[in-house]
């Protein structure tokens, strides 16, 4: 198992470190001059060729790769080109607040979607599996945006239960920050009115996020255990004299959740662009906001570590979701030597 | 003797499973009658699609969906089992699957999948129950017992893996043991050795069992009464040796003849086991029997008692085989 673990792990370094050149290769082809934009639209030629000089921008590429590389893997990822400031720091401040919602996001699909797509298949063509079915093209179909809007119009404007946008309220202050994630630092700190406020303006994007997770994990559920139920072994526990729940919702169901748990993994990846916009709508104070400020400043800098960040965040979920697998099944440590 | 004594402990009595297909309506078993007595052994034996995976899975309670029983009982120890899908029979009666390879979850611990039937269907602790049935691994002669408890289903050969399910068929003290070809995934050394552990192990618990096969010669090792069974109904009961040495039933007389050992050359059957779909009227069998009488198609032959214990579903028996 550790072998397995360790080269699930040596097999993800090869990845990030091609993700790192592809990520920089890709921000400096697209158009939009850094320099110009940084300059402001007032300036003369040569200020733009001194703030080209000042940031490298003159140097050959692959010279600026190289130096990119470097600067990478001792952690420095250079500053903002619009704030000035390190964007290490900045990201800092926002990659809690993204992590909060997707994990948010990513728990709720799970208990949500593997218990309906469980239900689903035991009641195949029933009316619970049209339901579900329903369900999983339809939460895949809707916009997250319109969704965002209405939950807003709903539970925001109209019933007033929930915030509207915002991960905090400011009357209440901050917990000490141990984690980043203001749910868990508040339990930290015993502030439980900040837990309960922080779950609250989670609430709404975190059900918005999740939707087509939710969507997609029900639908996979459901079709591992339509395959599973076709089992001799399900059979012959089912003579053996194993008790109902027992039989489905655990011993069919851990076969069944290997390919959900696969599918978890890609996921992360969607749910991460997915909060760009939600985001956006919530005014979320997540990557996905840096990001959209990055793309429209042509803060290349900024780009190149959102990138490099979400990316290393995937590798690691993946990693997990391997480890996963390994523990769920225990061919699959096997199988592969 | 008293009534009680010589009740069997399984009786399957006038037994009709229908399943309804999108063919039309099968007619899987139509009216069969067995019954495996207390200490005594049962070979259900025919081709494949004549009813006998299904006559076992009406006895577990776990007919397919679909299924319906419209006529007939099955008692164990005088209760009948077949109103609640099984459920008062687990533990009770004990298990031994087709294949080895797919009838364990391979996401389970083998052991804990045992643990877990006699939890639910054997008093005792946990403890308990693992010393029982680290003794009962070395019953069937598993190496290492001890760390058996502790693998997978694929840490284990097939061998052993059928093994392990006789185990767990005895694990929670049945009376009777119901067997579904349990060798047929096996090679042939490794058949023999199962079949040797199996009779004595049954022996020795003075268990009954049910065996069904295709095969008459794993019938012979372990059987001494035997039902041959055709297109869902039985064609001929009596003592295995009685029947396997002169058999009556002209279905049995030619099943017995394609067998390998015995067969001068390999002669077969003409014709194919009937859909159960688009059963014949009449004898079932008609349609492919070198015998037929003009009332074969017309009338259902019933059960005529042939002598020492045996039984012939043929009126024309007596008469010698042509062809």
């Amino acid at each position: 198992m550790a072998r397995y673990v360790l080269r699930r792990i040596l097999l993800a370094l090869p990845a990030l470190f091609g993700l790192v050149l592809l990520t920089f290769v890709l921000t400096r082809v697209i158009p939009g001059d850094p320099a110009a934009a940084l300059a402001g639209d007032s300036a003369t030629p040569a200020q733009i060729a001194e703030i080209r000089e000042k940031y490298g921008l003159d140097r050959p590429i692959l010279e600026q790769a190289l130096v990119h590389i470097r600067q990478v893997l001792t952690g420095d990822l250079g500053r903002s080109i619009f704030s000035g400031r390190p964007v290490t720091e900045e990201i800092a401040q926002r990659l809690p607040a993204t992590l909060e919602l997707t994990f948010a996001a990513l728990f709720l699909a799970t208990i949500i979607g593997i218990p309906l797509g469980l239900v689903a298949a035991l009641n195949h063509n029933g009316p619970v599996d049209q339901i579900v079915r329903l369900l999983s093209v339809g939460g895949l179909a809707i916009a997250s945006f319109w969704l965002a809007l209405m939950l807003q119009l709903v539970f925001a404007m109209d019933l007033d239960i929930l915030p509207l946008r915002g991960r905090v309220d400011v009357d209440l202050g901050l917990p000490p920050t141990v984690t980043g994630l203001l749910t868990i630092d508040s339990l930290l700190a015993g502030r439980f009115d900040q837990f309960r406020d922080a779950v609250w303006h989670l609430v709404l994007p975190a059900v918005t996020l999740c939707l087509p997770g939710l969507a997609s994990i029900a639908r996979f559920t459901r079709s591992g255990m339509l395959e599973m139920l076709q089992k001799d072994f399900v059979l012959y526990a089912r003579a053996a004299g194993y008790g109902k729940f027992r039989l489905y919702a655990i011993y069919v169901l851990r076969n069944a959740v290997t390919v959900t748990v696969t599918q978890i993994g890609l996921l992360f990846g969607a749910l991460i662009s997915g909060a760009v916009a939600v985001e956006a709508i919530y005014d979320w104070p997540g990557l996905g906001t840096y990001a959209v400020q990055a793309i429209l400043t042509a803060d290349y800098k900024a780009l190149l570590a959102v990138t490099l960040v979400v990316g290393v965040v995937y590798a690691v979920v993946n990693v997990l979701v391997d480890v996963a697998q390994a523990l769920i099944d225990p061919r699959v440590a096997e199988d592969v030597r | 003797m008293s009534a009680v004594l010589t009740r069997p402990l399984l009786s399957v009595e006038n037994l009709a499973v229908h399943i309804r297909t999108d063919g039309g309506l099968a007619r899987i078993l139509d009216d069969v009658t067995l019954a495996v007595p207390k200490g005594g052994s049962l070979g259900v034996v025919g081709e494949s699609g004549c009813g006998k995976s299904t006559l076992l899975r009406a006895i577990l309670g776990i007919l397919p969906r679909g299924a319906t029983v419209p006529k007939g009982a099955v008692l164990f120890e005088g209760e009948d089992i077949l109103s609640d899908h099984g459920a008062s029979v687990r533990g009770r009666i004990g298990f031994i699957p087709q294949d080895p390879y797919l009838s364990l979850n391979p996401v389970f611990r083998a052991g804990d999948q045992i643990l877990e039937v006699m939890r639910r269907h054997a008093p005792g602790r946990r403890r308990d129950h693992k010393e029982k049935l680290v003794e009962l691994f070395r019953a069937v002669q598993l190496p290492d017992p001890g760390g058996a408890l502790a693998k997978y289903p694929h840490q284990f050969s097939g061998g052993q893996r059928q093994r392990l399910l006789i185990a767990a068929a005895l694990s929670c003290e049945p009376s009777l043991v119901v067997a579904d070809e349990p060798t047929t995934a096996l090679d042939v050394t490794t058949q023999r050795e199962i079949l040797v552990v199996l009779r004595q192990l049954i022996a020795e618990r003075g268990l009954s069992l049910l065996f069904v096969t295709h095969d008459f010669g794993v019938l012979a090792t372990v059987c001494d009464q035997v039902a041959v069974l055709y297109s869902g109904r039985v064609a001929e009961t009596g003592p295995t040796r009685a029947v396997l040495d002169t058999p009556l039933h002209p279905y049995a007389r030619m099943l017995l003849a394609c067998h390998p050992d015995r067969a001068t050359d390999l002669l077969g059957i003409p014709g194919t086991v009937p859909a159960a779909t688009a059963q014949p009227p009449g004898c079932r069998f008609h349609p492919r029997c070198p015998q037929l009488h003009s009332g074969c198609p017309i009338e259902v032959p019933p059960m005529l008692p042939a002598g020492e214990g045996r039984a012939v579903a043929c009126p024309w028996y007596e008469e010698a085989p042509r062809g």
